[in-house]
């Protein structure tokens, strides 16, 4: 049955379906009602899992990696800073190929202070070996959760995940959503049962010095497995979908895209506005469509590849910006092209940072720039609305 | 055709499409078959276009509720949400994010549609503003992109020409702390503020705002909000 609630609350109870047996968070800000939610589900006996609050989001990670290593099915969330206090450990959980699920509520970085929405804490936390899949709205978010525990779990891929929704548009929402049923969350996701695991009575050592002769080879199999969850990631939506009757697409999903001109590329919640911007101007007769990446990591290079074939011109949306060359989405992207036969010109914007609203008319001027662009690119990058008047 | 179309297709409510026949003799226009060997997006793009895409986007109406932290606006906006959708049609409730303070003006929103709502921005062209505080009238412009035919529902004991208020829309006031200290024995307004939107707009029925309010306070101060709302829905013309 639908309901309207919030997302952080939604998104609590899809991680209490999944039965994580340790829930580890830092519960003060920057941090969501999320796990504030597990920890009343915890209370009320709702939920069968160890919760502990934490000094930091060092320790609400470091806490994880512990409980992983003993064979737990582990949950964290967090946002900005605290994902960025975590980034040591980030590494820590992917190489030691720990399954861990975190949802991040997208956020900004300081400085300056903002606690607004954008994707720069996720995003500049690309390289760090974790999958990330971004969400457009709160049913998708919730969905998403069982999801990325399958993936993660499944034995030749046992990388950890996060499943990134844009922080108060998606968490602080209330809307209809479709809450999952636990019983059917635990026939489609089985138990978590860990080859190696550790065990007094049988001692083994996880986490052992790699010197230079096998190094390189530790992070050619986190790379493999990324490479194997394209695959996975793609099965698993299609799985879902099976039994819940649901969908969000699996590594992309496409709107309007078939016979667009001029296609749009974006991440997360800005997906919603952008549909309804298209509807606009395609009663217009513009020709414009949408790709969604929902996979950013593992980046599905063939899938965008196919879908995008045809465009006339793209232009790409995201709420980050790497500061020194343009952004990681339009750089992504433009990579993915640059040894195929697709010779569509390619535009960049950096827009929504620091929770500066995305309206339809953002999305018009957008389209119309990229349009222009057909002609020749007059701007290959740009920062979205700029306000030049109070720039010195 | 376009009629026909409507008349055969039904849209369910959780986004999905459904087929339902008008009468068996038309039957024979549609096959569900058709339909689902269509992609995804074409099936949509149709739906939508048979649906009437420019009716259903004049339906979506967008409520602005001002007050100041701790008056529970964002409350006000999550009950008008939760009891449109059980009137049957779509809701989405949210806050203007900040940095929120005891007494700091702030603003929550609410959209309500007869189909799923997609858009995440803010809401700048209201068609209806609730003023829970009639002093944010000096410190906010709280009519700012209200629609001319719309409504503004401002918390006051003043009549409505002593406001200094720039609108076309129709200004609608009511005492509301009164009815608070009435019935609540406390100046807190949100609910009764819901009364009057109630009344004054139609966009959710008088049951399911108390249903509502019915599942968010329990016992004691569950009835006493209860009749406050009904005094609010009775005082509004």
């Amino acid at each position: 049955m639908m309901k309207v609630v919030e997302g952080s609350y939604a998104v609590a109870h899809a991680a209490m379906c999944c039965s994580p047996d340790v829930v580890s968070a830092y519960p003060i800000t920057p941090q969501t009602h999320i796990v504030e939610h597990l920890s009343q589900m915890v209370a009320d006996g709702e939920l069968d899992a160890e919760f502990l609050t934490v000094d930091s989001e060092f320790s609400a990670l470091s806490v994880l990696v512990g409980a992983s290593a003993m064979g737990a099915r582990c949950y964290s969330s967090t946002t900005s800073q605290g994902l960025a206090l975590m980034y040591e450990v980030l590494y820590n959980v992917s190489g030691l190929r720990m399954p861990v699920v975190m949802t991040v509520a997208n956020r900004a970085l300081g400085a300056p202070l903002n606690i607004w929405n954008d994707q720069q804490d996720s995003v500049g936390a690309r390289d760090v070996g974790w999958l990330q899949l971004y969400v457009e709205n709160v049913q998708e978010a919730v969905d998403t959760t069982p999801q990325a525990y399958k993936i993660a779990e499944d034995m030749g891929i046992l990388t950890p995940i996060m499943v990134c929704m844009d922080g108060f548009i998606l968490t602080h929402v209330y809307e209809p959503v479709e809450l999952l049923d636990k019983e059917k969350v635990a026939g489609f996701l089985p138990a978590f049962k860990p080859e190696y695991v550790l065990d007094p009575a049988n001692p083994k050592t996880i986490g052992a010095f790699a010197d230079p002769s096998t190094y390189t080879e530790f992070r050619y199999l986190q790379f493999d497995a990324q490479q194997k969850a394209l695959a996975k990631i793609e099965a698993v939506a299609k799985e879902f979908q099976e039994t819940f009757g649901r969908t969000f697409g699996g590594l992309i999903d496409t709107y309007q895209a078939e016979d667009a001109e001029i296609v749009l590329v974006t991440m997360g919640s800005v997906i919603g506005t952008i549909k309804d911007a298209i509807d606009e101007m395609r009663a217009e007769g513009i020709k414009v469509g949408l790709v969604k990446v929902r996979s950013y990591r593992p980046f599905p290079v063939q899938a965008l590849r196919k879908a995008l074939k045809d465009a006339g011109v793209i232009a790409v949306i995201e709420k980050d910006v790497s500061i020194g060359n343009e952004a990681g989405l339009v750089t992504d992207l433009k990579a993915a092209f640059y040894n195929s036969k697709i010779r569509t010109p390619i535009i960049g914007f950096t827009a929504g940072l620091g929770g500066r609203d995305i309206t339809v008319k953002d999305i018009r001027k957008i389209t119309e720039k990229a349009s222009a662009a057909r002609k020749g690119i007059e701007s290959e990058f740009e920062f979205l609305d700029l306000r030049t008047e109070i720039l010195p | 055709m376009t009629l026909i179309w409507k008349a055969l297709i039904h849209k369910n409510r959780d986004g999905r499409a459904g087929i339902q026949a008008a009468s068996p003799r038309l039957s024979f226009l549609v096959s569900a078959s058709y339909f689902k060997n269509l992609s995804r997006h074409r099936k949509g793009y149709i739906f939508w276009s048979l649906f009437g895409g420019e009716e259903e986007v004049s339906r979506l109406k967008e409520i602005r509720i001002h007050g100041r932290g701790g008056q529970g606006s964002v409350t006000a906006a999550e009950l008008i949400a939760i009891a449109a959708f059980e009137d049957k049609r779509f809701s989405q409730a949210f806050p203007a994010f900040g940095v929120e303070r005891r007494g700091a003006p702030v603003m929550a929103f609410v959209r309500i549609a007869d189909k799923p709502i997609r858009i995440r921005s803010q809401v700048y062209e209201p068609d209806y503003v609730v003023v829970q505080d009639v002093s944010l009238l000096d410190v906010v412009n709280v009519a700012s992109g209200l629609k001319p035919d719309g409504k503004i529902i401002i918390n006051t004991d003043k009549p409505k020409d002593d406001l200094s208020l720039k609108t076309d829309a129709e200004v609608i006031t009511i005492d509301a702390t009164k009815i608070a200290m009435e019935t609540l024995g406390r100046p807190i307004v949100n609910t009764i503020m819901l009364g009057a939107f109630c009344k004054a707009t139609k966009e959710v029925s008088l049951e399911s705002i108390n249903k509502a309010i019915s599942e968010r306070f329990k016992g004691d101060l569950g009835k006493k909000n209860l009749l406050a709302i009904k005094t609010a829905y009775e005082r509004v013309a």
